[in-house]
């Protein structure tokens, strides 16, 4: 009998593909698919209103240069984070999560503030809160990778005469492959299909394919206009996506997974230099608007414990019942997703890889409508259930953890699982021993990536919300909404509690993923 | 048996994962099966109501009031229409006169002639068939900043005619009607002021004049407003609500005498704002008596404070920042329901035309 | 009766046939080299007892019983792999202890077998090592207490030398030997290298193209090759074919002496140890090789009279002919052409 390379039983194998893709099918692609029947089957079909192209042509080059310009930020940060041991490093890993979870209407109420006064609105202000957002992926993914990063060749390089600079574009560049095409493919996703940077920071009159989508949708109820361009910016991303997952299928060859605690050290004199030097930039870059954010929120705390009309309950409730959805969606993503990477692991990378991350791609309002139209009759009438929240949020977050986790597992020298096998352990065993530690850095990742998502999302959280159990960014939301500087102050306030949770929650995923080496 | 013991693990997740989903799929979560427990009451982000008055209705009535919310006023409306039929609740709050006429097209409610209307002003009434009920109203008028011009020893502008003049350049911010529920009534103001050939050539000189235009209510009043506590927006001139500068007071952060702000009376366009029984209600006599409730003085006499609108209700009293600075004018700008509706995407669009491109 | 045996093993992959028709028997407490050139099918074989390769055809026993269907974590066969392989996340103690701890075995005796095994390969008390801060050598003895902890039946050893210095490796194949003579472990240990070969094995086992083409003693198999091609894999020099028969003439019954009248030339010494192989040209062009272990060997350009040993000469059956186009036998660095042999 000959093993297949994860070593699974078919018990294993079987669920690990069902059940990710049942999820996906039926909290997914069923109510897409329902809703875009509802609007292609009006009057115009499939026929794309006028200026899409000029649409299209935004979006695709504000992405691009948000890419860009992201992965040129978060290099310096990943390489400290990456490669070097130091005081505080679990604390900057974890505040590099923050801005990524705060809700854009709060970022770009703060930015509007900091920016240069012309340059609050238009290009400039949304690429800058486009990098922002996005360099917590291209730092925990990259940096995370490169963490794992056996040195032994770069030494060899040097060895051989090669000098800092060839030493990192031959050998240390091609080895960090995978997890660059991996985090400029998911911030591509993510500036491509960004909504709030947008709608806020682009000034009227400026669009991309998901403002428009939403403005049709939502506002003019032109849903025949919002699912051809949704189908239009579906085909995008797939493209996008396809060619992002061969590119880095050419790139990545499996190499060695070792464990961190084997790679990092602590910097040499002359390094020190580079990185504090990252590290004030990058704690000015995050700290500055969280502490515009806690200036407004000043003297506003005590109104945290108080009822208020704007919301069914205290305040603060807001916060356990936010931790409470974003914990089950993690779970929830962390299950469905870590079955889909156990399932993409067996083969080597490929385009298949690039669809696991669609969901990401289609419009939360497109999608919340869909939940809206789909799940209104028995059997599957839960449009007003509680956990649909929580499903919602783990759509978003599942994709997430396949790329994080999938790779992770690839890279893990197969011999061990054979070696493994000879030892006695069963297969199950043999990946609890083996696979999971090794991969469970990754799984870490994911899971912090997983929570904070899950704690920032909006736009499908919306539509299934319950005014009486709301989460952080829909009570922030709906205190920016009321005039008076107390409600301005409570929703700053929120903000900060709820980059306060992230940290603690980036934070306790760190610990968890330390507390390894076992011995006897 | 080895078979069993492999399947075991995988299949009890399975079971797990499944089982969690279907205890919340059964039960009274979905708010469907006890109908004659609950009604559901769908409508917008601005809805407020404070707790004790929802305990009182849930008290007097029996059943337990499930709120759900969200978007402005157009997205709640677009919801309910998306879910024609076999809708999310049953009753529908936060539709106003701009957004009726597609909904009554679309015959998105039942009819309900609520007990109380006999208490509320003519004017309200938009409906004789009673498809929908008034519940509370909130005009939308140019706000200024009083300390602002009177530091500057400029007079306030006191119409919209004034917006145009050089002496007001740069000082303007309004929003998107495409959008903005305010933006969209401001933008309906000045066509119903200056006439469909009018209005247009208005605009091009708000534009010449500088006008700020933003996306949302929330940026243009608390971030480019100047009169907004706690703001550091340069412009005195916005497009906000009759209530607005209650609302100043009330949440100033020094409680002071005077109102910061004033209402630009000549700019108010109105805006009433309605509640009605969605078709396909599955707890109708419920939704009827929600709406018999929101007329009754107890519901009436909270919006003030939790919406910042002015109730409908003739006599109900007013908290004293209202009845000192919040504005009703008798004649403020309007727009037949039905032209509105007609020509509304058409109207957004011309705007886009002329202002943004 | 043999505690392994191996039957018409064949196995095809990718269209090649990496095992065709391997039969093997492995005796209780002794260690098989199998000796062959890259690509013979050795690992392959290595994989198929273990489990991690299924065969097409033939079978595969273990104390008797048959392993058709037995799943590698059942077999109670050990691995070892050229690269080690040690699980990089745990420090050396838990490296060891895996197996045991797989059985099931209870803290205390789990760590009482892992000291013992330690100090069997020489690393004592170094249970808290992090993998990572172990020298190749240290490593190799890890990976193999670690093989060892939970007493497999059979002990598996794939090429587990290829990467290390001269003086580590010899010190290592000693202590090898010697540990498996003291445990009686059984062993089939896979090599390209012949020295390795000889000095671990027990029994060596030639490989050739995915079948066994002779197993016997090391002196057995120095002294009578099964064939030409397993000759000149083993290292024997001095292969010569006439009318149709191959003879072999083993280099240590051949002796140079210097002597101006003889007839042949040396024209190459290299010392390996302590031996010097030693080739010289006859006046007529032809070569032969010679293996002196005196103190002073005859130096390249001396004229030498050449005696050879009647009992070093063997005949050999001829190679047959494959169907497959001429191997490159890297590892032999003894394929001369033929050379006459003067009676």
């Amino acid at each position: 009998m000959d093993t297949d390379r994860s070593a699974l039983t078919r018990g294993w194998r079987i669920a690990a593909a069902i059940v990710p893709a049942a999820f996906v099918a039926l909290f997914f692609a069923f109510p897409m698919a329902a809703i875009l029947e509802r609007g292609l089957s009006s009057e115009g079909g499939i026929s794309l209103p006028a200026g899409t192209a000029e649409l299209l042509w935004f979006t695709t080059w504000q992405a691009t240069a948000s890419t860009v310009l992201t992965l040129a930020a978060g290099l310096p940060l990943a390489w400290v984070i990456g490669r070097f041991r130091f005081r505080g490093r679990s604390l900057a890993r974890a505040l590099v999560l923050v801005p990524f979870v705060l809700p854009t209407v709060v970022v770009a109420t703060a930015f509007l503030e900091l920016l240069p006064a012309g340059y609050e609105r238009g290009i400039w202000a949304i690429l800058a809160a486009h990098v922002f957002f996005n360099v917590a992926v291209v730092t925990r993914i990259v940096g995370g990778a490169w963490a794992t990063i056996d040195p032994a060749s770069a030494e060899a390089a040097a060895v051989l005469g090669a000098g800092r600079i060839r030493r990192a574009r031959e050998v240390t560049l091609p080895q960090l492959a995978p997890a660059l095409s991996a985090a400029a493919a998911l911030t591509f996703l993510f500036t491509f299909t960004s909504f709030g940077v947008i709608l806020i920071l682009g000034g009227p009159g400026r669009a991309t394919l998901e403002t428009e989508i939403y403005n049709r949708a939502a506002r003019q109820f032109d849903l025949q206009a919002a699912a051809a361009l949704s189908l239009l910016q579906l085909g995008a991303v797939a493209v996008v996506l396809v060619v992002a997952a061969l590119l880095e299928a050419r790139a990545g060859a499996a190499h060695t997974l070792t464990d961190e605690g084997n790679v990092l050290r602590r910097p040499t004199r002359g390094e020190w230099l580079a990185v504090g030097t990252v590290l004030t930039v990058a704690a000015f870059v995050f700290v500055l608007p969280l502490a515009v954010l806690l200036r407004r929120s000043l003297g506003n705390w005590g109104a945290l414990f108080t009822e208020t009309p704007a919301l069914l309950v205290e305040p603060w409730q807001a916060a356990v019942f936010s931790v409470a959805f974003a914990s089950l969606a993690a779970l929830i993503a962390l299950v469905v997703g870590g079955l889909a990477a156990m399932t993409l692991a067996r083969r080597p990378a490929g385009a298949v890889d690039g669809f696991v991350l669609l969901p990401l791609g289609a419009s939360a309002v497109m999608l919340g409508f869909g939940f809206l139209i789909a799940f209104d009759t028995a059997p599957l009438d839960f449009r007003s259930s509680w956990w649909l929240v929580p499903v919602a949020q783990s759509l978003v977050a599942a994709p997430f953890v396949v790329r994080i986790v999938a790779p992770a597992l690839r890279s893990i020298d197969p011999r061990l699982r054979e070696v493994a096998a000879t030892l006695g352990a069963a297969p199950s065993r043999a990946w609890r021993e083996v696979e999971l530690p090794l991969a469970g850095r990754a799984f870490a990742v994911a899971a912090g990536f997983a929570f904070a998502i899950a704690l920032g999302e909006f736009g499908a959280t919306v539509f299934v919300a319950r005014a009486e159990q709301p989460t952080l960014p829909v009570a922030i939301f709906r205190f920016l909404g009321r005039p008076g500087t107390e409600n301005q102050g409570l929703a700053a306030a929120l903000a900060v509690v709820l980059a306060g949770i992230v940290v603690c929650a980036a934070l306790a995923a760190e610990r968890v993923a330390d507390g390894r080496e076992p011995s006897l | 048996m080895r078979l069993r013991h492999e399947l075991g693990v995988p299949l009890a997740l399975l079971v797990v994962v499944i089982g969690a989903l279907g205890a919340g799929c059964g039960g009274s979560d979905d708010g469907r099966s006890n109908d004659n427990e609950e009604v559901v009451l769908v409508t917008h982000d601005s809805f407020a109501i404070p707790k004790q008055v929802k305990n009182a209705f849930e008290r007097e009535s029996g059943l337990k009031l499930r709120i759900l919310q969200g978007g402005d006023a157009g997205e709640a409306v677009n919801r309910a229409l998306l879910t024609n039929g076999n809708p999310q609740g049953d009753v529908l709050f936060g539709i106003d006169n701009n957004l009726l006429s597609r909904a009554l097209d679309e015959e998105l409610f039942e009819p309900y002639e609520a007990t109380g209307l006999d208490r509320v002003d003519s004017r309200f009434l938009l409906d004789p068939t009673h498809r929908v009920t008034p519940i509370d109203h909130g005009d939308v008028c140019l706000n200024i900043d009083r300390k602002w011009f009177a530091s500057r020893r400029i007079a306030p502008p006191k119409s919209l005619d004034d917006l145009t003049k050089p002496r007001y350049r740069k000082l303007l911010v309004v929003e998107n009607p495409a959008t903005s529920t305010p933006g969209l009534a401001f933008m309906l103001a000045t066509v119903a002021r200056f006439g469909e050939n009018g209005w247009q050539p208005y605009w091009r000189g708000l534009r010449a004049n500088g006008v700020l235009v933003v996306d949302g209510w929330e940026e243009a009043y608390t971030a480019r407003f100047s009169g907004a506590g706690g703001s550091k927006g340069t412009r005195p001139i916005v497009v906000s609500y009759a209530t607005s500068p209650a609302a100043e007071v009330i949440f100033a952060a020094k409680p002071g005498a005077a109102a910061p702000t004033a209402v630009v009376d000549d700019s108010c366009f109105r805006q009433i704002e309605l509640a009605g029984v969605l078709a396909g209600a599955k707890n109708v006599a419920g939704a009827h008596a929600l709406i018999d409730f929101m007329l009754r003085e107890r519901f009436q006499v909270s919006v003030a404070d939790s919406m910042f609108v002015l109730p409908v209700r003739t006599g109900t009293p007013l908290p004293d920042a209202f009845r000192r600075y919040a504005v009703s004018p008798q004649r403020p700008l309007e727009l037949p329901a039905a032209e509105i509706g007609r020509n509304r995407d058409r109207w957004i669009d011309e705007w886009t035309q002329t202002v943004l491109r | 009766m043999p505690v392994l045996t191996v039957r018409d093993a064949r196995v095809t992959l990718g269209g090649h046939h990496a095992l065709a028709g391997v039969d093997l028997d492995v005796e209780h407490g002794t260690v098989i080299a199998v000796l062959g050139p890259s690509g013979s099918g050795k690992s392959t074989l290595l994989r198929a007892i273990a489990g991690l390769q299924r065969l097409d055809e033939g079978s595969i026993s273990l104390g008797g019983r048959s392993l058709a269907g037995v799943p590698p974590h059942r077999r109670g066969i050990g691995l070892m792999f050229q690269d080690d392989a040690l699980f990089p996340h745990r420090n050396v103690g838990a490296n060891v202890s895996f197996g045991l701890r797989m059985q099931g075995a209870a803290p205390p005796a789990a760590a009482a077998r892992v000291a013992e095994l330690l100090d069997l390969v020489g690393l004592g008390g170094r249970e808290n090592r992090r993998v990572a801060s172990l020298s190749g050598g240290e490593r190799k003895r890890v990976a193999l207490a670690r093989a060892l902890a939970p007493s497999p039946q059979v002990l598996l050893l794939d090429e587990p030398l290829g990467a290390l210095d001269r003086a580590l490796h010899d010190q290592i194949v000693t202590t090898l030997t010697e540990l498996f003579a003291e445990i009686r472990q059984t062993a089939v240990y896979v090599t390209h290298d012949v020295a390795e070969a000889f000095a671990l094995g027990t029994q060596v086992a030639v490989m050739r193209e995915g079948v066994i083409v002779q197993v016997a003693t090391p002196e057995r198999l120095w002294a009578a090759p099964a064939d030409a091609w397993v000759a000149g894999f083993i290292g024997l020099a001095n292969i010569d074919e006439r009318g149709g028969r191959s003879f072999v003439t083993r280099p240590e019954g051949v002796v140079f002496r210097p002597d101006a009248s003889g007839d042949a030339v040396v024209i190459s010494a290299h010392r390996d140890g302590p031996v010097v192989t030693l080739r010289a040209r006859y006046d007529d062009g032809r070569e032969i090789v010679s293996a002196h272990t005196g103190l002073v060997p005859p130096t390249p350009g001396v004229r030498v009279a050449v005696a050879i040993d009647r009992g070093a000469v063997v005949e050999v059956p001829t190679t047959t002919c494959r169907t497959d186009s001429p191997r490159t036998d890297d590892a032999v660095d003894g394929h001369k052409r033929p050379t006459r042999v003067t009676g």
